[in-house]
């Protein structure tokens, strides 16, 4: 009765990442009315730098009023609004605010850009403009769980991981791209592209000049694409600096330059620097004029809103206003996140080393009791249940390694992280007791299946320990 | 160069037809009152541009709603974040009542069966998505808007194969030419998952039946398929009969809890009735709970922004509003479209009697050099650039007979329409004169094509008809 995409679950839904929302929804943690329920840290939201924009808001009224600078009501044309191909204003300012990021050593043209109603819209998008059904796009892991839904299930694309490992970083290697698009051709997928988010979500690191510029080697070999989700772009906050894929692209000695930028699609949002998620602005940068006339016309089915173009747009063109915004939300990103890797290491838990994001990827490999996705998950329902933190498992992003989880940390206000890290510790110390306590029974077993066989000097040195 | 999707190079996205090319048109010489009072007038949008003062004085009365403040507290960081794909409560609630209101309160929704999204064109989208695979198709009477061509085919993969309706009825969907599009799409080895209706019609202007609603609900339920009414127009019926939903219908026949009540999908949107297009909201209502859950989801790609969201719940929850605009709205467009039919009246121009809408299914067939599709395209194209006016021809809609246009009332102020219908007057009249002769010049000559048609070659005739133009 219902259409195959209705009926099954590629939505990727019914994954734990998705799981432990609902369970936290159920028993959300209050300071004050609920402080022994669950702390949200599989969100990736940035509620560090909010006074910044509402002291804006309130210095700048007809902005949000929809009026202009002469105090003219703009309503009406706001109201009429519905041009896919986005309002020039609020187009202008977004590709200098990109450049900005960027340390202005890009710059953008608004004629390829591309608005959508979020991040969300835009990936999809892509992938309807640049794959068929069946085919399928290379994403290095562990990735953010939603790209399951977003470029699989109503696109009928198929995601075929890059396995990338702790042993070096979680690097991309030339090694781990060969192998996973001749796992695809095995798989008789036809490989499209490769998409990557830079700065990484889950890792909360920055890709090198030369990784990138290996990628695009690739994808020039292999005649695809390279779709650079760059999200999080305005979220880094300490060396090494941003290097985004069109800088890579233009500052080298590839050939046949024109048609790099042709294969390349940036993805960019506002809901993880400016913290608006809510607002739905995402946008696809492409310099391929087939993708930006396709793109937009597939706009028409996530456009956003023009109210919201507006007070952005009036919002983004403060200059004064960005320039203070991306120091100071990159300084209290940056605090937040030391906070949080000082706080894990007191409890014995390392993490990745990052300089972007709103997470940390953190490694608890030393609390699994084997080496297992099992033990992994026994581990994730520990922490969601008895220690109350909702954090993301590694496994709902593809890792290949179990026992990493991405942690949050922009998502609440420091009184709360510190709940939170007291939790973590008290939990590894019981967790230590409990691993001696199992420790010495499991020895006890083993020694009274070899005490027979086992002289009576080993059996008297366990007793005293 | 590594190749791209076929859906991104292929032309299914509809945009090549003349209702984007006349809109092309009049974005390159568009009329200006005072600085391109000989410009193109643009007749061929569908926008309420009527009643936008009651909406700014609303909003000059409660600033707070779009300053992002509830009962004097600012709510910015809570809006800024959320973006819950069940939608914002406050504004699902307030727009069922809305909708609720516009049938005269004789139907109550559900907030917990609507998915918000980005407007109504992405509401379709989604639920082709839900109800329909690739290659599945579904029922569409004939004229259709436009932009179905694209919202329900393009990313989905699902035809449409239309349901022809006739000037002979008034363009009303009959139990025959139902049971005849099933059987076209049968021929074309498609299967029909459903049958979509726009009521109020687009382009028609009229409000469906109850006879028909009954004839629909029966076919449905005869061939277990869907149906998506789409009531994007629903505000805006200005004159009796009242509007009846398809919910009305399936209520007042006692089909709640049958299989038929969770097969049946409304689409609405606030672009028509208030005005507000570039807002982006749109809503689709379902009693099927998995259509809603799926749909839920998939509304993930087109959210509604929570600034507008709380802006329009601010809006919708003041009842003693919405009671004064539905009413004042009514009554303007009333008088807009009387002024329209009076006006093309004088240049002998008919149209097909309606009671919603934004804009008239115009009769001018009789101006046509043939009865052909090609004799609507010679008509409208002097239309648009000798009488400049930007209107939607019939077959643009897939209307099965030539010589219709759309033309748009409500998206201009009462001198351009003045303007417009003069313009047109004129042109009727300079045609009147010149083309008797050249009337009676082509009715010679078609006599004698008849007789010659077959032993002339195709290039000698299309020749002929250069030299005549």
């Amino acid at each position: 009765m219902l259409s195959s995409k209705a009926s099954c679950n590629s939505h990727g839904q019914d994954s734990s990442y998705f799981l432990g929302w609902q369970f936290y929804e159920k028993n959300p943690f209050d300071v004050v009315k609920n402080p022994a329920g669950i702390i949200q840290m599989g969100l990736a939201e940035n509620q560090l730098s909010f006074d910044l924009v509402e002291s804006w808001l309130r210095k700048n009224p007809d902005a949000m009023g929809l009026k202009n600078k002469e105090g003219e009501s703009v309503f009406r044309d706001l109201a009429l609004f519905q041009d896919y191909h986005g309002m020039p204003a609020f187009k202008n300012e977004l590709v200098e605010y990109m450049a900005k990021i960027r340390g202005n050593k890009v710059k953008f043209d608004p004629k390829n850009l591309v608005l959508a109603a979020g991040a969300t819209s835009a990936n999809e998008t892509l992938i309807f403009c640049l794959a068929d059904p069946g085919e399928a796009i290379l994403l290095p892991t562990p990735y953010y769980p939603g790209f399951d839904r977003d470029l699989r299930w109503r696109t009928g694309v198929e995601i075929v991981p890059i396995h990338c490992s702790s042993s070096n970083g979680f690097r991309i290697s030339m090694h781990a791209l060969e192998e996973a698009y001749e796992r695809a051709q095995k798989l008789n997928l036809k490989v499209k592209g490769v998409l990557i988010t830079n700065p990484s979500n889950p890792l909360g690191t920055t890709m090198a000049k030369d990784e990138l510029q290996s990628l695009i080697t690739f994808a020039i070999h292999k005649n695809i694409h390279l779709i650079s989700d760059e999200v999080f772009s305005g979220t880094v906050f300490d060396s090494p600096c941003f290097i985004s894929i069109i800088e890579a692209a233009m500052d080298s000695n590839l050939e046949r330059n024109i048609d790099v930028l042709s294969r390349i699609h940036i993805v960019y949002s506002l809901s993880k620097d400016l913290g608006l998620p809510g607002f739905r602005v995402g946008m696809i940068y492409s310099n391929n004029q087939t993708v930006v006339a396709a793109a937009t016309k597939m706009s028409s089915f996530g456009l956003v809103s023009s109210q919201t173009q507006y007070l952005l747009s009036c919002m983004l063109a403060n200059k004064k206003f960005t320039g203070k915004y991306m120091k100071e939300n990159q300084r209290r990103l940056k605090r937040r996140k030391e906070m949080l890797v000082s706080g894990l290491k007191r409890s014995g838990i390392n993490c990745l080393k990052s300089n972007a994001g709103l997470f940390c990827w953190v490694d608890m490999r030393h609390l699994l009791s084997s080496n297992t996705f099992e033990a992994e998950t026994d581990l994730w329902k520990k922490i969601l249940c008895e220690v109350g933190l909702n954090i993301s498992p590694g496994s709902s992003c593809h890792c290949s390694e179990p026992g990493w989880f991405r942690v949050c940390f922009a998502n609440m206000n420091q009184s709360t992280l510190e709940v939170a890290l007291r939790r973590i510790k008290g939990f590894v110390e019981r967790s230590r007791l409990n691993y001696q306590q199992n420790m010495g029974g499991f020895s006890r077993r083993l020694l009274s299946n070899w005490v027979r066989k086992l002289s009576s000097a080993d059996h008297r040195e366990e007793q005293e320990r | 160069m590594g190749l791209l999707s076929r859906k991104a190079t292929c032309n299914s996205h509809g945009q090549d037809s003349s209702y984007f090319l006349g809109w092309q048109e009049y974005e390159k010489n568009p009329y200006d009152e005072v600085e391109n009072p000989q410009g193109i007038i643009q007749m061929g949008l569908a926008e309420n541009q009527l009643s936008f003062d009651l909406l700014e004085s609303w909003l000059a009365k409660n600033p707070d709603a779009a300053s992002f403040r509830r009962d004097g507290q600012s709510i910015f960081k809570e809006l800024a974040l959320f973006q819950d794909y069940h939608g914002l409560p406050a504004f699902k609630n307030a727009l069922v009542d809305f909708m609720s209101e516009i049938r005269g309160n004789k139907v109550k929704f559900d907030p917990s069966h609507v998915v918000l999204t980005a407007g109504a064109t992405s509401a379709n989208e989604t639920l082709m998505f839900c109800l329909a695979e690739q290659g599945d198709a579904f029922l569409l009477p004939t004229p259709y808007y436009p932009g179905f061509d694209r919202d329900l085919k393009w990313r989905t993969g699902v035809e449409i194969v239309p349901i022809q309706c006739t000037s002979s009825n008034r363009f009303q969907i009959t139990a025959a030419a139902l049971e005849e599009a099933y059987q076209e799409a049968q021929r074309k080895n498609l299967r029909v998952k459903g049958v979509l209706v726009t009521n109020p019609s687009n382009p028609l202007g009229t409000t469906m039946t109850r006879d028909e609603l009954d004839l629909l609900v029966n076919f449905i339920t005869d061939k277990e398929i869907h149906l998506i009414s789409d009531e994007i127009y629903s505000g805006t019926v200005f004159s009796p009969p009242a509007f009846v939903s398809v919910m009305e219908v399936l209520k007042d026949r006692n089909l709640g809890k049958t299989q038929v009540w969770e097969r049946v999908h409304i689409v609405y949107s606030l672009s028509k009735d208030l005005g507000l297009p570039g807002f982006r909201v749109g809503a689709i209502y379902s009693n099927d709970p998995i259509v809603v859950a799926a749909a839920t989801k998939m509304s993930s790609f087109g959210l509604v922004s929570s600034q507008t969201q709380y802006l329009l719940s601010a809006v919708l929850s003041d009842k003693k509003f919405t009671k004064e605009y539905i009413a004042k709205s009514r009554k303007r467009l009333q008088k807009q479209q009387s002024k329209l039919v009076a006006g093309l009246g004088k240049a002998g121009i008919g149209c097909l009697e309606s009671n919603a809408g934004l804009f008239c299914w115009v009769d001018m067939r009789h101006l046509l050099s043939s009865d052909t599709f090609e004799a609507e395209m010679e008509l409208w194209k002097r239309i648009v650039y000798d009488v400049k006016l930007n209107i939607s021809p019939g077959s643009s809609c897939h209307c099965s007979e030539p010589g219709w246009f759309r033309v748009c009332f409500a998206n201009m102020s009462e001198d351009t329409l003045k303007l417009a219908m003069q313009r047109l007057k004129s042109f009727i009249g300079s045609m009147a004169v010149n083309d008797r002769s050249h009337q009676e010049l082509k009715n010679s000559r078609r006599k004698f094509r008849t007789k010659w048609v077959f032993r002339l070659s195709f290039q000698s005739f299309h020749d002929r008809e250069q030299d005549e133009r």
